[in-house]
């Protein structure tokens, strides 16, 4: 499966080959770019390598926890694979946690959706 | 916010409507949170039709956002073996080298790609990461032709290279691991190049495995598309010649008669051309939806995989991304403060 390889460097300092062979911007896998100290339920995460693939689907997760007031994600250019994803809950929860929580959600619906998938494919052989 | 809006796309003559799912907590009464439980009893899987190359199901009770990324990463991110280098020793036809080349790397291969590695910029080529073809042929003229003879095919020896000329060369454990599905072009009828007497072609290619993001060559479908189910809603009896003209706006088979009056008879026909809405005998007597939660999905391999294995690998995929996403946070010291 596609995994997330360390960037490699070529001698002109350029990216290549990360993520199945996809060049992708320099910096960590995520970052948090936009947050207030004294406010952890608010923050902006900066997530490199993504698109509208996991921005959408965890938008959607983690604005069905009840504890987030605003997730909402966006692209900032169309020329740098990246994502920005923002979220804000009523102070319950960390934003951290928020989007702990949603990663988990979305790992469980998909195992989900894969095993009944599968379970119907079988029977449908 | 009517249940309607809730639950339906609303097709106007001019419009769509109510087109976002809007079932967020704190939005309208009801418990509207992430449920697992919930999920399960509402989710649904029907598988239409399968074969090796193509799959329709309909997947019902999931959001849009959640059939989008299953549908981008089977489009984008599931891998697959395609050639990606090739070493011409020679090539006299009409066809440039790079051409050519891009060509070749289009033909769809049969290896499953859930057995080879991918292969860094700085990797030497293993039987882990590479398949290996050699291509060798040379067009001549036929000596058993007739002489006045126009067919090509008849005149000439080797006139047309077709996908079948790519010869799978073996290399360390590939032999015995693929023995019961020898490596080799999906199709053997894809014409490559033609040639004329006295043109050759002589290359050695190199497959690898990659994902469609980078190049369509590794595209694991030709489509894998959705369009939502048709809810077509008769609010008035529409009856006599009007239901015959009812009908005709529909493809055949989604309106049926019965008594004289019209009625929705498989509302999975609908293409949606909403040609109804045109009409002024049907204006309040119908209402065109679409429901928001069923997506009838359709898959077409390029036969590498078959269709429902691409999709369990997409779903491998999605949860992949997930799981990277978490240890990332983690090594960065922003773990869950919860018990998971």
């Amino acid at each position: 499966m596609v995994m997330q390889e360390p960037a490699v460097q070529d001698e002109n300092g350029f990216d290549t080959y990360v993520n199945g062979g996809v060049p992708s911007t320099t910096g960590p896998k995520i970052e948090v770019v936009a947050s207030n100290e004294s406010d952890p339920g608010a923050a902006t995460f900066c997530i490199r390598d993504e698109d509208h693939t996991l921005g959408n689907a965890l938008r959607y997760i983690i604005m069905k926890n009840p504890a987030v007031e605003f997730c909402g994600y966006s692209i900032p250019h169309p020329s740098e694979y990246m994502v920005n994803l923002r979220i804000q809950t009523d102070g319950s929860i960390s934003a951290v946690d928020a989007l702990h929580r949603g990663l988990d959600d979305l790992i469980n619906l998909t195992s989900h959706i894969s095993s009944t998938f599968q379970d119907k494919v079988q029977a449908f052989k | 916010m009517t249940d309607l809006m809730k639950s339906r796309v609303v097709l106007g003559a001019h419009n769509v409507s109510h087109v976002s799912s809007s079932d967020f907590p704190h939005n309208y009464d009801g418990d509207l949170a992430w449920d697992i439980e919930k999920f399960k009893k509402n989710f649904k899987v029907v598988v239409g039709s399968l074969n090796e190359m193509d799959m329709e199901f309909d997947l019902i009770g999931i959001d849009a956002a959640i059939a989008n990324a299953f549908r981008r990463i089977l489009i984008a991110e599931v891998p697959t073996m395609a050639i990606e280098s090739i070493f011409f020793h020679d090539n006299n036809s009409v066809l440039f080298d790079e051409v050519l080349a891009h060509r070749i790397g289009l033909v769809p291969l049969n290896a499953d790609p859930r057995l080879f590695e991918f292969r860094q910029w700085d990797d030497t080529p293993t039987d882990l990461n590479t398949i290996v073809f050699r291509l060798e042929v040379k067009c001549t003229t036929n000596p058993k032709a007739l002489p006045d003879e126009v067919d090509p095919k008849q005149k000439y020896i080797n006139s047309n290279v077709y996908s079948k000329d790519l010869i799978w060369q073996p290399k360390g454990a590939q032999e015995e691991v693929f023995a019961d599905k020898p490596i080799k072009p999906v199709h053997d009828d894809i014409l490559l190049a033609k040639l004329r007497p006295g043109q050759s072609i002589v290359m050695d290619l190199h497959a690898q495995k990659g994902i469609g993001k980078e190049h369509a060559k590794w595209s694991p479908v030709a489509t894998a598309s959705y369009r939502l189910l048709p809810d077509i809603q008769i609010l008035k009896p529409i009856t006599g010649d009007d239901a015959i003209k009812f009908q005709k706006c529909f493809p055949k088979g989604t309106i049926e008669i019965e008594k004289g009056q019209a009625y929705v008879a498989n509302p999975r026909k609908d293409t949606a051309s909403r040609e109804c809405l045109r009409h002024k005998e049907f204006e309040d007597k119908v209402r065109l939806t679409r429901v928001r939660d069923h997506f009838i999905f359709s898959i077409e391999s390029t036969g590498a995989l078959t269709p429902d294995a691409l999709f369990e690998s997409a779903a491998q995929v999605l949860i992949d991304k997930c799981k990277n996403m978490k240890q990332a946070l983690n090594d960065m010291g922003l773990p869950a403060t919860y018990d998971e």
